[in-house]
């Protein structure tokens, strides 16, 4: 082609403004969330705000609260992958079998993931959960036992259960995906080489998986670990703490306690996390990429 | 042998499938079924599952008493409006990186999805105060800003993975045939392009309706959406679950529809095109 | 009126030259085949005649004007590819009258430029319909007509015919032959099957590792090939090498005979050896045999002959027929 140098200038003058927005989104909130974090700057003294260095992440990383915060982080952030990735591959594997009403039973799975989260956790805090008039609280009263009352009792095992729910049919979706781009000859190969369904299953279809389990992994953990919408709605971060995660117990300082400088500092302890997690991910992708 | 057993394994597999969708769909489809029921009947211990009063009173009372529509408005406002903004600045830059690709292309692409892995709450403190300081809190402007910002990443990869998949050699076809670029791009790359341009808007009016993150944050009044709507129905104040199912119903049935015809579009944008 | 020359022309991908040195001539209205192995560089040049790539060094003209910074769009050239290329949004008739469209035609001219394509290809009946509605053999006409219609100074083929099957890649050969003799433009066809290449060719360019191994008619590279590898590369089965002994004693480093030009007898004959594979295909056979000090030597025997597998045969070139190749390579003649 004539004037491929020409086409280059072009190309770099159309990727302009995406890279130029995302940059300052990234650079200008991220560096002022820095710069909080090294002050004491709280909005019920305003203008008494004060360079304390790193003070702050000392007081958040020493406050009890952080330390629940994380360990509810990493519970619910675990306890969510787990039952999504392992129920995940079942319903994907029973989906990827023939049966009658395939694309309704696919709707049927597919639909909690399009269900907004406030929606999703009013329905398991009310209908489902309610210790008195909920729908579980009357099964468990069918089995003659006492009903648990989720939210004040497992406030954090609740707000799992509520969570992994939504995100079940991300993860089923993904390896059932997955699963069907699993060449049918590989399976006849096996077969004819003398593997039952239970060999072909874990030397044929699990490391074809993996690829897509990885992905479904860090996907996930990318967004579990800033759930926050359904422990606003649910229980506010409580009972006293026990459902406070990292998100949540920044938003708390912040537009609840008003205190900017720790809310900084722990919102950078959030970033921090989020990128360990974020490098794997790159690199995966990345993998894949054939630019 | 084989064709008798796959029959009976169908059968199987039917009862299995529907029974685990059934239990997988069942929270929404309660919700539903309480938006038919009076008060009282949602309330009711045992619960009533088919035989009560069926009626339409709570979705009267949801859109007349409580600004149903202003909100729901504000979302297909929010939804719309970041998507129309991220196609502009994502369309060019997709292209130029899929048909003008440089050494840095690949550099380019794996920043910007990394962008996308920072928590919302890493810069929740500066953009709240950034907006309260320049009037943009509760302003739909202002939150179609944040969501575009939050979702170019994915637009832009979306369309770079779609675009990539174009062959080059009926681009190559229409400049034997004498197109210049501009008509290359018109007659045949962009409608060429359409189903994956499509694809993108579609999802992203779903990440955009269902966020809940900054629209319970940024948002009070005026420029609320439905999270933010549904939101305001968690401080309890006595019964209210049949309206409440009523608006959660309004406010989630279009995303599922939508939702419903997007799922490929979900995998591949979710996943940044990892898995396809 | 479509005369292609080709001078010093070469290309470079970074460090690597993929074509060097290139000269040849196209007369107007031959149908000139680049045959080669892949990776010879064949479609390469192609694409730099039609303007798809860069050219970094030397001269291509069309009629005698420089084309090398002119886009494809002003070469005017068409070009088929392998792939067809159709554009999967616009039906047959759309496709085929696109790049009229981009002339700038009336559309009462367009229309009726192409009906008279699709009458010439057969494809009056497929004219409204989208190209995924088609089989292979349609979509490659349409290409075809889509090239045509233009009436362009020469055609470029890029292997239209590997995406077919065997039958249908005869019978659109000897369509595509008929089609260039009918229209008169110059063609430039690349193939990497020989076969295609002797049946269909004027000239033929034989190309090797980016550069001209020779150029000739067909019966030309057969009966006097240049160098080692035309001789190798022409001609199916492959001509047979023998070095050693038998090659010094005719005073060269390699002599080649064709399986076709060796006698095969059950008695007597120069060369002894063992059948180790009879491929019988009907009209002739084909002998595989192993002869001692020489490896293995193919040879096409009348099908009177019956040698199985595991009898001896007796083999004899025919003398006027054995090429001479010295230690480069290059034929002694």
């Amino acid at each position: 082609m004539a004037a491929t140098a020409q086409i280059r200038t072009v190309g770099r003058i159309l990727v302009a403004p995406s890279v130029i927005l995302l940059f300052l989104w990234m650079i200008v909130p991220l560096g002022m969330t820095i710069w909080f974090s090294l002050l004491r700057y709280n909005l019920l003294d305003p203008g008494t705000e004060s360079f304390i260095g790193l003070k702050n992440y000392g007081y958040f990383l020493a406050d009890p609260a952080f330390f629940t915060a994380l360990t509810n982080t990493l519970v619910l952030v675990g306890s969510v992958l787990g039952i999504t990735v392992v129920l995940g591959i079942l319903v994907a594997l029973l989906m990827d079998q023939p049966f009658f009403g395939r694309a309704i039973v696919r709707l049927m799975v597919i639909a909690p993931f399009f269900v907004m989260p406030t929606v999703s956790a009013l329905v398991w805090k009310n209908l489902l959960m309610h210790p008195v008039s909920g729908l579980f609280a009357w099964i468990t009263r069918l089995f003659g036992l006492t009903p648990v009352d989720w939210f004040a009792d497992v406030p954090l095992l609740s707000i799992i259960l509520l969570v992994a729910w939504q995100w079940l049919p991300f993860a089923t979706l993904i390896l059932l995906t997955a699963l069907q781009s699993l060449d049918e000859e590989q399976k006849d190969a096996a077969k004819m080489d003398g593997a039952g369904a239970i060999s072909r299953f874990i030397y044929i279809v699990v490391p074809h998986l993996a690829r897509a389990i990885t992905v479904v992994i860090l996907m996930e953990t990318i967004f579990l670990l800033t759930v926050f919408a359904e422990i606003f709605v649910t229980t506010g971060g409580g009972p006293g703490l026990q459902t406070t995660n990292i998100a949540f117990l920044v938003y708390a300082q912040a537009l609840l306690q008003y205190d900017i400088g720790g809310a900084s500092a722990g919102g950078i302890v959030a970033v921090v996390l989020a990128n360990i997690v974020a490098i794997f991910l790159v690199r995966l992708v990345g993998k894949n990429l054939e630019a | 042998m084989a064709i008798q057993a796959s029959t009976s394994s169908k059968v199987v597999a039917t009862v299995a499938a529907w029974l685990v969708g059934f239990v997988i769909f069942f929270p929404i489809l309660w919700m539903v079924l309480t938006s038919f029921k009076s008060e009282l009947d949602a309330f009711a211990i045992p619960p009533k599952f088919l035989f009560f009063h069926w009626t339409t009173e709570n979705y009267g009372i949801v859109q007349s008493r409580s600004d149903y529509f202003g909100h729901a408005l504000n979302s297909i406002i929010l939804s719309f409006g970041s998507t129309l903004l991220g196609l502009i600045v994502a369309i060019p830059a997709a292209w130029a990186m899929a048909f003008a690709p440089s050494k840095r292309t690949r550099g380019t692409l794996m920043w910007m999805l990394s962008t996308k892995m920072m928590p919302p709450v890493g810069v929740l403190v500066p953009i709240y105060l950034l907006f309260r300081d320049s009037n943009l809190l509760d302003t739909r402007g202002g939150l179609i800003f944040i969501e575009f910002m939050g979702n170019l990443p994915i637009i832009v990869w979306m369309l770079y993975t779609y675009f990539k998949e174009i062959p080059k050699d009926i681009l190559e076809a229409s400049r034997m045939d004498g197109a210049t670029i501009g008509k290359e791009l018109f007659y045949v790359l962009a409608p060429m392009a359409v189903p994956g341009i499509a694809s993108t808007i579609l999802l992203n009016i779903i990440l955009a309706w269902n966020e809940a993150f900054w629209t319970l944050n940024l948002t009070t009044v005026h420029a609320a959406p439905l999270t933010m709507f549904i939101a305001s129905y968690s401080s309890p104040e006595g019964l209210f679950w049949a309206k409440l199912s009523a608006a959660s119903t309004l406010a989630i049935a279009p995303i599922l529809v939508l939702g419903w015809f997007s799922q490929k579009q979900l995998v591949r944008g979710l996943t940044f095109g990892a898995v396809k | 009126m479509g005369k292609i020359e080709l001078v010093g022309v070469q290309k470079s991908f970074g460090a690597t030259d993929v074509i060097k040195d290139v000269n040849l001539t196209v007369e107007d209205g031959t149908f000139v085949v680049f045959v080669g192995p892949s990776g010879c560089g064949k479609s390469t040049l192609l694409r730099m005649i039609a303007g798809l790539e860069d050219v970094s060094g030397g001269i291509i003209r069309i009629d005698g004007l420089d084309v090398v910074k002119l886009p494809p769009a002003k070469r005017s050239l068409s070009m088929v590819f392998q792939s067809y290329a159709l554009y999967p949004h616009m039906s047959v008739r759309g496709n085929i009258g696109f790049g009229l469209k981009m002339a700038g035609l009336p559309k009462p001219e367009i229309a009726r430029k192409v009906d008279a394509a699709a009458a010439i290809l057969n494809l009056t009946p497929y004219l409204d319909r989208r190209p995924r509605e088609l089989s292979g053999g349609q979509r490659q006409r349409v290409a075809i007509g889509r090239a045509i219609v233009r009436e362009p100074k020469g055609f470029l083929f890029d292997e239209p015919l590997s995406n077919l099957d065997a039958a249908l890649r005869v019978q659109m050969r000897i369509e595509i032959a008929k089609l260039q003799s009918t229209l008169g433009t110059t063609t430039i066809y690349v193939t990497h099957d020989q076969v295609e290449a002797m049946t269909m060719a004027d000239k033929i360019v034989v190309l090797n590792a980016g550069q001209v191994a020779q150029v000739g008619s067909p019966l030309e590279l057969y009966d006097r090939p240049d160098n080692l590898f035309v001789a190798g590369f022409i001609g199916s089965p492959k001509m047979n090498f023998v070095t050693g002994n038998p090659a010094a004693s005719r005073g060269a480093t390699t002599i080649g005979a064709r399986p076709e030009h060796i006698t095969a007898s059950a008695t007597s004959g120069e060369w002894q050896g063992t059948v180790a594979v009879a491929e019988h295909v009907g009209s002739d056979t084909f002998l595989y045999v192993d002869v001692e000090g020489m490896g293995e030597l193919t040879v096409r025997a009348i099908g009177e002959l019956r040698l199985e597998v595991g009898s001896k045969v007796f083999l004899t070139p025919d003398p006027a027929r054995i090429h001479r190749f010295d230690a480069n390579g290059k034929a002694m003649r």
